[in-house]
């Protein structure tokens, strides 16, 4: 996966989660991630298409999740509440927005969001993609960011590049 | 001042309105797509919209499009991610009057709303 991919979402979480949730988020190295059962129990999806395709997923363990979406919409929920779902989906609409516009010289367009809340789930990836896993942590708990994209014309990717996208 | 906000989160929704309410704008009206706010903004005649870009059944620009064929005057603002040169440049083209990227500050967006103001009295 290019580099100049990862950079855009790790400066992106960063950006979204203090401006809109007043939390700082510390980001450990990124890893290549091979299974396709998400990190956590609840995961925000957005899908890329045009220059980029692929998908991005915000995943939190459901404690996590609360605390953050508590932070964020300003009232108390557990992942009970029927905006639980909605505030989850704005979250990784808004990391992966403003990632997508440091993506140099590509037209992207980004999926609305969708959520999935549930112990072992399993999110489909494109099998050609690899998976790229941006451990986050924060005050309110740690999370993770997977992002599985690729240029729409590229035919492979390095692994070297993960630990470039870290440095 | 009557505000209608378009946009498919109600949690963003509900900062935006929050927000409003600090900076004392309680006559707020809101749809959850373009197509909701097509069918209400007729009736509602807001003073000021502030419009998602991109929403499931029709999208911002496409309700920004459709809207202003009726209505060229009632200004718009964007509260959206889509933050690349061309899609503020096809917003702008469509009627959009001001443009507020996610995330954003409550201060920024107050800001956009008394420039966008401004403007239309000026």
């Amino acid at each position: 996966m290019n580099a100049d991919f990862i950079r855009p979402f790790i400066s992106s979480v960063q950006n979204v989660f203090s401006m809109m949730v007043q939390l700082q988020i510390t980001i450990q190295d990124p890893v290549i991630k091979t299974e396709s059962k998400t990190t956590y129990d609840v995961s925000g999806i957005i899908g890329l298409s045009g220059d980029v395709v692929g998908n991005v997923v915000l995943s939190f363990p459901t404690d996590a999740a609360e605390r953050i979406v508590t932070l964020f919409t300003g009232m108390e929920m557990t992942s009970e509440h029927e905006d639980f779902a909605d505030a989850i989906g704005e979250l990784v609409n808004m990391v992966s927005g403003n990632a997508k516009a440091d993506f140099k010289d590509r037209d992207v367009s980004i999926s609305c969001p969708s959520v999935v809340i549930g112990h072992d789930h399993t999110i489909g990836r494109p099998k050609e993609i690899p998976c790229v896993a941006i451990p986050c942590q924060s005050d309110c708990g740690d999370f993770v960011i997977e992002i599985s994209i690729q240029d729409r014309s590229a035919n492979s990717s390095s692994a070297s590049d993960v630990s470039a996208a870290a440095a | 001042m009557k505000i209608l906000l378009v946009d498919d989160s109600r949690t963003m929704r509900n900062i935006q309105k929050s927000v409003l309410g600090q900076l004392g704008h309680t006559e707020i009206e809101e749809a959850c797509d373009g197509q909701d706010a097509l069918s209400k903004v007729w009736a509602y005649e807001p003073d000021l919209l502030l419009v998602d870009w991109n929403m499931p059944n029709m999208n911002g620009l496409d309700f920004v499009k459709a809207y202003r064929q009726k209505d060229k005057t009632t200004p718009i603002i964007m509260v959206t991610t889509e933050t690349e040169k061309s899609r503020v440049i096809e917003a702008i083209k469509a009627g959009v009057n001001n443009y507020v990227v996610k995330p954003f500050t409550p201060d920024l967006l107050s800001q956009r709303i008394a420039e966008t103001m401004e403007k239309v009295s000026a």
